[in-house]
């Protein structure tokens, strides 16, 4: 049990660590080192990097169809990075985004099934309300035994994934499933679906929801009572403890809005992108907003960017697949070298102080 | 003959110059205290002939001889050993291990243990420091760590040993404890140097005493020739009230009682720490608490400020009792809290100066309408909490972390003193700052309590307490054990009290 509670712990800080003190620099030139050593790789694969980034960059920027599915793969991955981000502001580490996306994925489209005849206008905000819900209770779960028990969130947060993942799951394919051999739920009624932004694409007014919501956490941030107060809780909890905060409410609801904003991404992709809930739809959006967030520094603006940025990795990968011999499992490569960079922050100062001291010799 | 000379050393960090053309010298055998405030330089000129940073330009000679130290090895090999402040210690490794760390004694190829306690237990012998080389270093306490460190040195044939604020972190007989062995190692030839800031312990224990003041060579003085006052000018560089003046006085009786703390129980880990502590502070009142540090001081502070819950007893503000304290509650019934530990408690250190300033009364309406904060008038607030209180700062938006120890000391203390608090609970308040900070922050209490606050004060300097207090109170065991006027007090009189030897005397009924 010591041995547990000491390795979660341990795990506790790595985490925290990972997430904190990087500049805007560290994060942009992780990018810029990720992509030549990928392209490294693939030239001694026997690849040609340069059509392999030129291939990438049409098929995430090509033309309009190519943006807006870019954008459509950003959605859910802007909704799960802002989750783990704001957890993490507010000291709370949330690793638990992928089976709030599920849970929230399984209310929305039960809530899309189920309650038939509303107009669209009252039926998709139902629908992601209860997606809001689903996935802030899930979460709010872990705060909850992590402030009466004292269990590590880290630990919770991921076996609860599990439970997520096996429940919803069990209830796709013993209780609603549709007709058919593929594992998933009928479709939502037609007022549940959220209207496309871009013909035949992924790209739905989910986007622009998960764009408010990112504006909507930064004025949270800065200029509110409950931003500071997550925030203080945050970086110092004996000082925000003497600092006459709530410890206890503020962290539950932090992991509250945090599931919440995961269980939104669960609903985006189930109104907008497959209409229905389908085992295993999702490629792991929770855990790239992990990295997201990281790359994003936990600033709400950090994580559009990178999400929008990971979504053309992963729209990119698709073209570049079909396009070359390259497998799209390459992303995964990439993706993996931009958070080695972010996370050892010591190459690139070095490298940093290396160029300084270049320049100042050249003075 | 100058053991150490250093000549015209200057070192810029940026266009801030740390050292600028400072001269020190050492002579063989003698303890030698560098006296300056925070800032002042002195730990960069240690730090300079420890190695560990290299100065822009200046010499150094050892022994006679010029030579250049590039790093702490170089030191070391020339005979100069050095305590840091914050001990250098693996914590599950033994005493024995961490001393040999590095220049470890061989069987073979393998680290001879047996050999190293040998070497250690003859060491502790030859120099009177008692030591247990196969404890661990996390069960044994602060004293013994630094004696580790000291060991350490010897163990690395030092002939001069630098010491950074021993002191600091050590308790009033420990502090004897380290003077005694810093005597007997010049007895047996060493040279020390100790940095430090308190006066005191330089007219205790140094022969000469080297001043530094903005990174700047003051003077070199013989000890018998000075006095605390005349080192506290040199070192501020301007008059500053000594210590020994007291500001107390008679408290009236009629005055209302502000806060009250009745028969107070709560126990932590099956230990009681408060053990039936009543204590009454008046309107216009400094009442100061005395004690050796962990007999209820910190869990009286938690209880009036509503950060812990008793099991029994209770908290009055203003004769009315407070259900259920929390720490909003307390700040709301005007009980202001300046932490004993501001990196701990005070203060959010990523946080800009201007959040810290108002954290704790964020959810006034002054701060914020609806749960949105009034950013504008935030800023004034800090910039006038900057201005009033002297605070350097470069901008109200840099980090807290970004400003001295004393100026941090000063946010945590606007914060609580701006707010027209009726009671101040004031623990340690001046730790860790310098002196010109001090004595401003005893006018800012003095002013206070002219005021007609309640202060509760908690410290453990013990002059501090004699300086401000009307009242004083020893707490032992978690009771208060005497109460009286301070000046019905002297040091020994608390120093008895305080450990323990008091108890008949209450019972007696002499107070």
């Amino acid at each position: 049990m010591e041995a547990i509670k000491k390795c979660g712990v341990y795990l506790r800080q790595k985490i925290k660590q990972l997430f904190t003190s990087k500049s805007f620099i560290v994060s942009a030139i992780s990018l810029l080192l990720a992509l030549i050593v990928s392209g490294i790789i693939l030239a001694f694969s026997g690849y040609n990097p340069f059509t392999a980034y030129v291939n990438m960059f049409g098929g995430a920027f090509g033309d309009m169809s190519r943006v807006a599915d870019t954008l459509g793969i950003a959605t859910p991955l802007i909704l799960c990075g802002t989750a783990v981000a704001i957890a993490m502001r507010g000291g709370a580490i949330n690793i638990g985004a992928e089976g709030q996306l599920y849970v929230g994925a399984m209310a929305a489209a039960l809530t899309g099934i189920f309650c038939q005849g509303l107009p669209a206008i009252l039926h998709i905000p139902l629908c992601i309300l209860a997606a809001a819900v689903a996935g802030g209770l899930w979460a709010g779960l872990a705060g909850y035994l992590k402030i009466k028990l004292k269990v590590n969130e880290v630990v919770l947060t991921i076996m609860l994934n599990y439970i997520a993942i096996y429940l919803t799951d069990y209830i796709v394919t013993y209780g609603v499933k549709a007709e058919g051999m593929v594992v998933k739920t009928p479709n939502v009624a037609e007022s549940a679906i959220l209207p496309a932004l871009y013909p035949h694409s992924r790209l739905t007014i989910g986007f622009i929801l998960a764009v408010i919501i990112v504006f909507v956490v930064r004025w949270m941030m800065k200029k509110t009572v409950f931003g500071l107060e997550l925030q203080a809780i945050g970086n110092n909890l004996a000082a925000a403890e003497t600092g006459g905060v709530n410890i206890g409410k503020q962290f539950l609801v932090t992991m509250f809005i945090s599931g919440a904003l995961a269980g939104l991404a669960g609903a985006v992709e189930v109104m907008g992108v497959h209409k229905y809930f389908i085992k295993g739809f999702s490629p792991g959006y929770g855990y790239d907003g992990l990295s997201i967030a990281v790359l994003g520094q936990n600033s709400p603006v950090g994580v559009l960017v990178s999400a929008i940025l990971y979504g053309a990795l992963r729209s990119g990968a698709q073209v570049m697949d079909r396009m070359t011999k390259i497998p799209s499992d390459f992303v995964g490569l990439m993706q993996a070298l931009i958070i080695i960079f972010v996370a050892t922050p010591g190459i690139i100062m070095a490298m940093r102080n290396f160029a300084r001291r270049g320049k100042k010799n050249h003075d | 003959m100058n053991f150490v000379e250093m000549r015209d050393i200057s070192k810029y960090y940026g266009n801030v110059a740390a050292n600028s053309h400072v001269n020190f010298s050492v002579q063989k055998g003698e303890i030698h205290s560098l006296l300056g405030e925070n800032g002042a330089g002195k730990t960069t000129l240690m730090k300079i002939l420890y190695g560990m940073t290299q100065p822009d330009s200046g010499t150094i000679s050892v022994g006679g001889k010029k030579v250049r130290i590039r790093n702490p090895k170089d030191a070391i090999n020339l005979g100069i050993g050095m305590v840091h402040q914050h001990f250098m210690l693996a914590a599950p490794l033994t005493v024995a291990e961490n001393i040999v760390l590095g220049y470890e004694p061989k069987k073979g190829m393998f680290f001879d243990f047996e050999g190293a306690v040998k070497e250690i237990e003859a060491l502790s012998e030859q120099y009177g420091l008692k030591i247990d080389p196969r404890a661990k270093i996390q069960d044994i306490p602060v004293g013994q760590k630094q004696r580790v460190e000291i060991i350490k040195a010897l163990y690395r044939k030092s002939d001069l040993i630098i010491l950074d604020e021993p002191t600091a972190v050590l308790t009033a007989l420990e502090v004897q404890e380290l003077f005694g062995v810093l005597k007997g190692l010049k007895e047996a030839g060493k040279t020390i140097i100790i940095i430090t800031h308190k006066l005191k312990e330089i007219m205790q224990v140094s022969d000469r005493v080297t001043i530094l003041r903005s990174g700047e060579f003051v003077c070199t003085k013989n000890t018998a020739d000075t006095n605390p006052n005349e080192l506290a000018e040199l070192m501020v560089g301007r008059k500053v009230h000594a210590m020994e003046e007291s500001f107390g006085g008679d408290v009236d009786e009629s005055a209302p009682v502000f806060l009250e703390v009745k028969d107070a129980v709560y126990k932590e880990h099956k230990v009681k720490k408060l053990n039936g502590l009543s204590l009454k502070v008046r309107s216009g009142e400094i009442l100061g608490i005395c004690g050796v540090e962990g007999n209820g001081q910190t869990q009286l502070i938690e209880t009036v400020t509503g950060i812990i819950k008793l099991r029994h007893g209770k908290v009055l503000v203003r004769g009315e009792e407070v259900k259920d304290p929390t720490p909003l509650r307390m700040l709301n019934l005007g009980v202001a809290h300046i932490p004993e530990d501001r990196a701990s408690r005070g203060l959010i250190k990523d946080f800009p100066i201007r959040e810290n300033t108002i954290l704790g009364y964020h959810r006034r309406r002054q701060f914020s309408r609806r749960g949105v904060l009034n950013i504008r008038e935030m800023n004034r607030y800090a910039q006038e909490m900057v201005e009033n209180f002297g605070i350097k700062v470069g901008s109200i938006y840099d980090p807290v972390s970004s400003l001295s120890g004393g100026n941090q000391q000063k946010v945590v203390i606007g914060r609580a003193l701006s707010q027209n608090p009726d009671i101040i609970i004031a623990a340690q308040p001046t730790r860790g700052v310098d002196i010109g900070a001090i004595e401003y922050i005893h006018e800012k209490l003095i002013e206070m309590k002219k005021q007609g606050k309640a202060i509760l004060l908690i410290s453990a300097e013990i002059d501090e307490l004699m300086a401000l207090s009307d009242n004083i109170a020893v707490i032992f065991g978690g009771q208060i054990v005497a109460q009286g006027k301070a000046s019905e007090f002297d040091e020994r009189r608390l120093g008895m009290l305080m450990t323990g030897y008091g108890k008949e005397e209450k019972e007696h009924g002499s107070h």
